[in-house]
């Protein structure tokens, strides 16, 4: 199986393409952490990002700490102001290093040239991150339109409209690449419902502009298709985007698991995130084959409220217990989790975003003395 | 005193003007009726001209509309359209993309406001949403590089960007707008939407009297859905527009209450309603007149007629608001019928 890895790219136009799919994914499933090295304690990078993440990330860091957490944080800085590549270079070298990371949001400004990609996007496709999990629960403790809305989102990740080939052919005109490839559909269609499957959801969702994209969200469509007839358990059905986004805010009760390419990914997270109370409360993982990274599910900078303790720090409390629970560190995952969702739901002390006023340390001194009370080991408070 | 005030009523005549009626498929011609009832009972200075799109094949072998809908079309200016059935494995393309492409339409307007007595979990939203519609993601060039790699292709081009950005700029003036939001993912897409957006930003400064910002998809659906209040006049390229303008219309309660126009060159403006010709429902009285209703009133408006589109707009959602005489989708059991006679009772008493 590893002899069958090694050769990847050149087998992929090879007859065997599909078995060797199903000798990857089987790998998949069997991904292991990063061992832990050092006397049982797990390094994970660290990339604070612009805006709001140099402070939430920090509250992160003061939690760990508290709770005893035997992971350590290698911190990666990627000055967003700079035109050169070497500081996401960096970051992505210590990502392979460690196997797994924590990370802020990466300001990708506009006076720059159109050379300079964003950033947040080079890390993704490097690494291969190749789905987007996002789950959208109603909490109990906030108030929002919509309830009992529970929607697993899985987004490709590294390709279609976010491919950032662009030329300008003819002066004034612009043409920008969407590449879909039957390989990535079939890897995205294939974690998609290998995950219903793990979590127990009947029906997944594809979400398309297959009338109008023919041959793109058209091989999209097909290749979820064709996963979708080897789990006969799960209904599969599709629907067409902007139908989407209209029963996502009428009803959004009836969906269940959705699964989409990149850009239709962006929209349909956002969307949810906003039904369920907004961008402060949804953590989001990039998997790939080999990588995990954790951060908050709308990937906002949110530099308008940067630095004035406002921040609701929920978002990436809830995406560390997420990568906690990826490096097999449940215990420590759910005393974390617990906290936050008795914060929020029980003590109901919420940021300005969902309508309170308290800020963002108080929350974090909150979950803490939660964590604390529950007699697991801490520090001082 | 009946005749003395026939008498005043001739006074305030109005110029009659033309509209082409293409009453469409499905549900199309009951509620083009509906309308046109509704029209006379306001007495509306419109002649209707009702024509027939389904494609035809012209003399080169290119598929067209029939020369009389075209012919009337450009005499008119202002048409309103039914929905149109899609065509599959018809031969032709939809008729809908023959209509843009043959008049030009290149902007898309929506204009989303909640209606009072139609309950959705979002009140007070008030906002417009103008769409490019010739170019962007839709441009339909789409390749195969190799078996099993798709390419498609997006064109944003800076005519097509800087018309669509005055036209949302000149809607905003003309409709007593505060603000316009250029949408756009220019972060991702540095050259195309950057292009898009720098277009914006220089029409916006031949129009100071309007603020003009600009926001990015995901925070526009994101705030969208949390408080759709702090949105006024929204501008983007195709994709954004189309998912948008379908969002915020399940704001305001779907495609069955939602008016759309269509702004061409050469003056043209086709106004629609854009739900579907549901089939299964046509010729049954049952269908709701209201999409198609509000677009006409849009095209009173853009006609100027602003009297009687107020008159017929407040018919209109008084009847909605008053719940007596409601069509099975706004959750009575009234006919079309019923529906359109009480809106044009009402039209009358406010006369």
């Amino acid at each position: 199986m590893v002899a069958i890895c090694c050769g990847l790219d050149k087998l992929q136009n090879h007859q065997c393409w599909p078995l060797c799919c199903f000798a990857i994914n089987v790998l998949t499933l069997m991904l292991q952490p990063p061992p832990a090295k050092y006397g049982g304690r797990h390094t994970v990078t660290l990339i604070p990002g612009d805006g709001i993440g140099p402070e939430l990330l920090g509250h992160v860091r003061e939690v760990f700490r508290f709770s005893c957490v035997p992971v350590d944080f290698e911190v990666v800085n990627v000055n967003s102001a700079l035109e050169t590549e070497v500081d996401i270079n960096n970051a992505i070298t210590a990502i392979r290093r460690n196997g797994v990371a924590l990370k802020g949001n990466i300001e990708t400004k506009h006076t720059m040239p159109p050379s300079v990609k964003s950033r947040n996007n080079v890390l993704r496709t490097s690494l291969d991150l190749y789905a987007n999990v996002m789950h959208c629960q109603s909490l109990p403790g906030v108030q929002t339109r919509h309830k009992n809305i529970d929607i697993m989102i899985i987004r490709e990740n590294t390709e279609g409209e976010y491919s950032s080939l662009e030329h300008e052919s003819v002066s004034g005109v612009v043409e920008s690449l969407k590449i879909i490839t039957r390989n990535n559909s079939l890897r995205i269609a294939d974690y998609a419902f290998r995950l219903a499957r793990e979590k127990g959801r009947r029906r997944v969702t594809a979400v398309h502009k297959a009338n109008i994209m023919k041959l793109g969200d058209g091989l999209f469509l097909q290749c979820c298709r064709e996963v979708a007839s080897g789990y006969p358990d799960i209904t599969f059905d599709s629907m067409i985007v902007d139908n989407t986004t209209m029963q996502l805010v009428s009803k959004p009760q009836q969906f269940d698991v959705m699964v989409m390419p990149n850009l239709y990914g962006n929209v349909v997270s956002n969307v949810c995130a906003g039904l369920v109370g907004g961008p402060g409360l949804v953590p989001g993982a990039n998997y790939g084959r080999d990588y995990a990274v954790f951060e908050t599910a709308t990937r906002n900078t949110g530099k308008s409220i940067a630095d004035r303790n406002i921040a609701n720090p929920t978002a990436m409390l809830l995406a560390s217990c997420m990568m906690l629970d990826h490096l097999k560190l449940f215990d420590y995952a759910s005393s974390i989790r617990n906290a936050v969702l008795t914060t929020m739901n029980e003590t109901r002390l919420h940021t300005a975003d969902i309508g309170g006023q308290g800020t963002t340390s108080e929350v974090v001194q909150s979950v803490m003395r939660i964590i604390q009370s529950k007699g697991q080991l801490t520090a001082e408070l | 005193s009946l005749n003395v005030r026939k008498l005043f009523q001739f006074n305030f005549v109005y110029r009659m003007q033309t509209v082409t009626l293409i009453p469409g498929d499905g549900i199309g011609p009951e509620i083009s009726t509906a309308v046109m009832k509704i029209f006379e009972a306001a007495k509306a200075p419109i002649r209707w001209e009702e024509r027939n799109v389904t494609a035809i094949k012209g003399p080169g072998g290119k598929w067209m509309i029939p020369p009389d809908a075209k012919e009337s079309m450009d005499r008119s200016k202002i048409g309103l359209k039914g929905p149109l059935k899609t065509p599959i494995a018809a031969g032709h393309p939809s008729m809908n993309l023959l209509l843009r492409k043959t008049f030009d339409l290149y902007a898309n307007v929506r204009p989303c406001i909640s209606i009072e007595g139609y309950k959705t979990p979002y009140t007070d939203v008030n906002l417009v949403t103008i769409r490019e519609n010739t170019e962007g993601e839709y441009s339909g060039i789409e390749h195969v590089i190799v078996d099993g790699v798709v390419q498609s292709i997006k064109l944003i081009t800076e005519e097509a960007s800087r018309r669509i950005a005055e036209y949302a700029f000149e809607y905003a003036r003309n409709n007593q707008r505060n603000s316009v939001t250029a949408v756009h993912k220019a972060n991702i897409m540095r050259m195309s939407d950057g292009l898009f957006l720098r277009k914006c930003r220089e029409v916006a400064e031949n129009y100071k009297d309007i603020k003009f910002t600009e926001m990015y998809l995901d925070t526009v659906c994101l705030n969208m859905v949390q408080d759709p209040t702090q949105f006024d006049v929204l501008v983007m390229p195709n994709l954004y527009g189309d998912i948008l303008s379908d969002l915020c219309a399940g704001l305001i309660g779907g495609l069955g209450v939602t008016p759309s126009g269509n702004i061409g060159a050469n003056g043209v403006a086709i106004f629609e309603s854009v739900h579907g010709t549901a089939p299964d429902i046509a010729g049954l009285d049952m269908a709701n007149p209201t999409a198609l209703l509000l677009s006409a009133v849009m095209m009173l408006r853009h006609m100027g007629l602003h009297d009687h589109a107020h008159k017929i707009q407040m018919a209109c959602f008084d009847t909605i608001r008053d719940k007596k005489v409601l069509t099975k989708d706004l959750g009575g059991n009234s006919k079309c019928s019923e529906f359109t006679a009480e809106i044009c009772r009402r039209v009358q008493d406010l006369e």
